[in-house]
């Protein structure tokens, strides 16, 4: 029988999950804890870090897209994690700022620190890049991109409410997993008003580097949308289908002349 | 009927029940996020004189949700053994405390079926940590399946070989990892990613032939709701324990799409099949404080009186091993170690009062005020207070469920600082491998044993 070390180390290969790490007494080896350290310490940090709000709307508008930074009523992150209620509505006079620069459109895109602002830092502006052509090509109106500072997904509805959009879509920083402090969710919600329920969503996880590629999200979220304005609906009874599209290198659905208002 | 309290030259007056359970409550963040807390430490401390005084029998006779509106009030009411009732029936919930601080164990198994969730919660509420251990090591619930846990010095672990698309060679190599680290007594577990029938037959074939491949002691469970469990049983599939995620309202169970009559159907249908040959301890629950509060299903009850609440559906279907998932729901329910540590022991204290077989899930989320510090904190004093079983999950880690949970390692810990021993027929097996000693402690060799006994599990 050949060495248990050789053989746990093709073993771990098998798994993501962490084991063959061996033991020192009944403990972790010195690497191993250290290691698990340093994974908690940059989820940590993905949570707490500020949003650069100012940055991002640099980038964003190097994009092309113009730009309207807003707020949730959750006034710091201690009070964010502790009322969510208050990170899923919006600031009063935000609120007055949107509905001000409200013009028909077909979708708003509201880029959102959730519960990591640097998987939005690293993701959001390469995925909108992604995006743009596609939405330019299917004749979509966008709405400016809105930066969301200590937001719940949900706070997307108030804004798509506001702007008076067909659908929005909320590019979040997801909950840091101890390997993945850096992914970005996207929930896509026709008819945005308060109140909506999870169910009406449609969600697109793990964007980031070492998961789906941004293109690859950008190309879900278009296909979704053309389905989305088609239907005249998101969530559960939308089922994504976009795999197959991507697989067999099929453009987004035919889509109807967007509708004018 | 209002409740009064009088501190120098203030009056604290508490509504009612609800009201004056929930203002006791050590405070958490799922109480405020309800609005239910008290709203300063004088009004909690005065809560907790005035709790004191509330005799047990008025608990009793004041359901907090009414018969009428709620199912589980039914279930804690029309199951409620009044005889074993009768030795408490006298005492308030002050004298309830130094009760059971003087309890023998033999007592307390006699006044479980007699204590309601209610009870339960008040008497907690008054109780330091100290005292939630020292009565819940008293308060031993014995279950079994394939072998038997819960017996006292004994701890037992889940091995949860969670994986991210349920590719089952990564399963199985968890589930060697776990095996040689001597985990895996309580039940071999699987959270599946994917919820389909054909995927959880697969997992459920996988666990079987491993278990019986290897005559290993311990039994197998995938969780999924009851009702692709029950279809995965009408398939003819091997399914040891039933598992399902429950909770202290009706309406807060519905929420997870069960009622107590389905789960009634599906523990009939697990018992028809006879897999035990120890006993017939065949399911499986998890619960957690806030899932009331998370379903808008709270009715103005404090999260820690919901969560005992589960644990009367969880003790009128007799099951093997039902764990509170203490720091898995997030910071605005338990917001940093210090509330998961007390809601992990009060948890634990109640289901052991109540006669349900409690394991704590010693857990937090990277968006929570807590770490491994933390957990070695609560896993020792659970430890401590001879917690039924904890999870073990390779290196702490769950890569399919994004949280962070105790470890292979961490029951080595606790075995050897408390020395604490496996379900007793699992531990012969792991000696009778060559993985451990006279004493159970592991032998050096990184399981090369098991490596040579199941080549099939390293292939």
């Amino acid at each position: 029988m050949s060495d248990p070390r050789e053989i746990w180390a093709r073993l771990a290969g098998l798994t993501p999950a962490r084991i063959g790490l061996g033991r020192a007494g009944s403990g972790l080896p010195t690497r191993e804890v250290l290691r698990f350290g340093l994974d908690h310490a940059q989820a940590r940090d993905a949570v707490h870090a500020p949003m650069d709000a100012e940055a991002l709307a640099g980038s964003i508008a190097a994009l092309g897209f113009a730009t309207i930074p807003v707020a949730s009523q959750a006034p710091d992150r201690a009070t964010y994690l502790r009322r969510p209620d208050l990170g899923r509505r919006l600031d009063a006079a935000d609120m007055s700022k949107l509905q001000a620069a409200a013009e028909p459109s077909d979708l708003a895109l509201v880029v959102a620190d959730g519960l990591s602002a640097r998987a939005v830092h690293e993701n959001a502006a390469p995925l909108l890049k992604a995006f743009k052509p596609l939405a330019e090509q299917s004749g979509w109106r966008l709405t400016p991109v809105v930066i969301a500072s200590q937001a719940r997904v949900a706070l997307g509805d108030a804004i798509g409410e506001a702007l008076k959009a067909r659908a929005v879509a909320v590019l979040i920083g997801e909950r840091p997993g101890l390997s993945s402090p850096d992914s970005l969710g996207i929930y896509l919600t026709f008819g945005p008003q308060i109140g909506r329920s999870d169910a009406e969503r449609n969600c697109i996880s793990n964007v980031r580097a070492a998961g789906l590629t941004h293109e690859k999200a950008a190309f879900k979220l278009h296909w979704l949308l053309a389905r989305a304005l088609t239907l005249v609906l998101s969530g559960v009874t939308l089922k994504d289908e976009s795999d197959r599209a991507l697989e067999s290198g099929a453009a987004a659905p035919a889509l109807p002349e967007p509708e004018r208002r | 009927m209002a409740y009064r309290h009088v501190v120098g030259p203030r009056t604290h007056v508490f509504a009612d029940l609800a009201t004056l359970m929930a203002k006791a409550t050590p405070v958490r963040s799922g109480d405020r996020l309800a609005g239910i807390a008290a709203e300063s430490a004088e009004e909690n401390a005065a809560a907790r004189w005035c709790l004191a005084e509330v005799p047990l029998a008025d608990i009793l006779a004041r359901p907090l949700i009414p018969y009428e509106q709620d199912d589980v009030t039914g279930l804690i009411l029309d199951t409620h053994d009044a005889g074993a009732f009768k030795d408490i029936a006298h005492l308030t919930v002050g004298d309830f405390r130094e009760f059971l601080l003087t309890a023998t164990p033999d007592v307390l198994t006699r006044i479980a079926p007699g204590v309601t969730p209610e009870i339960a919660a008040a008497v907690s509420k008054i109780m330091r940590n100290q005292d939630l251990i020292s009565v819940a090591r008293k308060a031993r619930v014995v279950t079994r399946f394939r072998n038997t846990i819960g017996l006292p010095g004994t701890l037992a672990v889940r091995l949860q070989p969670n994986h991210p698309t349920d590719d089952p060679k990564g399963i199985t190599a968890a589930i060697l990892d776990g095996l040689t680290l001597g985990c895996g007594d309580a039940v071999i577990g699987i959270n599946p990613a994917s919820d389909s029938v054909q995927a959880l037959g697969d997992l459920l074939q996988l666990l079987d032939g491993v278990i019986q491949k290897h005559a290993i002691p311990t039994q197998a469970c995938v969780l999924t709701h009851v009702t692709t469990t029950l279809a995965a049983m009408e398939r003819g599939l091997p399914v040891d324990l039933v598992f399902q995620s429950i909770a202290g309202t009706e309406k807060a169970n519905a929420g997870f799409g069960v009622t107590l009559a389905l789960l009634k159907e599906v523990h009939e249908a697990a018992l028809a099949l006879k897999r035990g040959p120890l006993g017939d301890n065949c399911m499986y629950f998890e619960t957690g404080q806030g899932s009331a509060l998370s379903a808008d299903a709270h009715h103005g009850i404090d999260q820690q009186t919901l969560e005992a609440r589960a644990y009367a559906v969880a003790r009128s279907f007799r099951p093997l091993l039902v764990n509170t998932v203490v720091g898995f729901i997030g910071p605005e329910y338990l917001y940093d170690g210090k509330e998961i540590i007390r809601a992990g022991l009060e948890d634990h204290f109640c289901g052991k009062l109540m006669g349900v077989p409690l394991g704590v899930d010693v857990c937090y989320t990277n968006h929570a005020e807590a770490d491994q510090d933390d957990m070695d904190t609560l896993l020792t004093l659970l430890g401590a207070a001879g917690c039924t079983y904890i999870m073990g999950i390779p290196g702490a880690d769950d890569v399919m469920l994004n949280y962070q949970s105790t470890s292979f390692h961490d029951s080595l810990y606790l075995r050897e600082v408390l020395g604490l021993k496996r379900a007793p027929e699992f531990e012969a097996w792991l000696h009778g491998i060559g993985l451990t000693d006279e004493s159970g402690a592991l032998l050096p060799g990184s399981g090369a044993p098991l490596l040579a006994a199941a080549p099939d599990l390293a292939a």
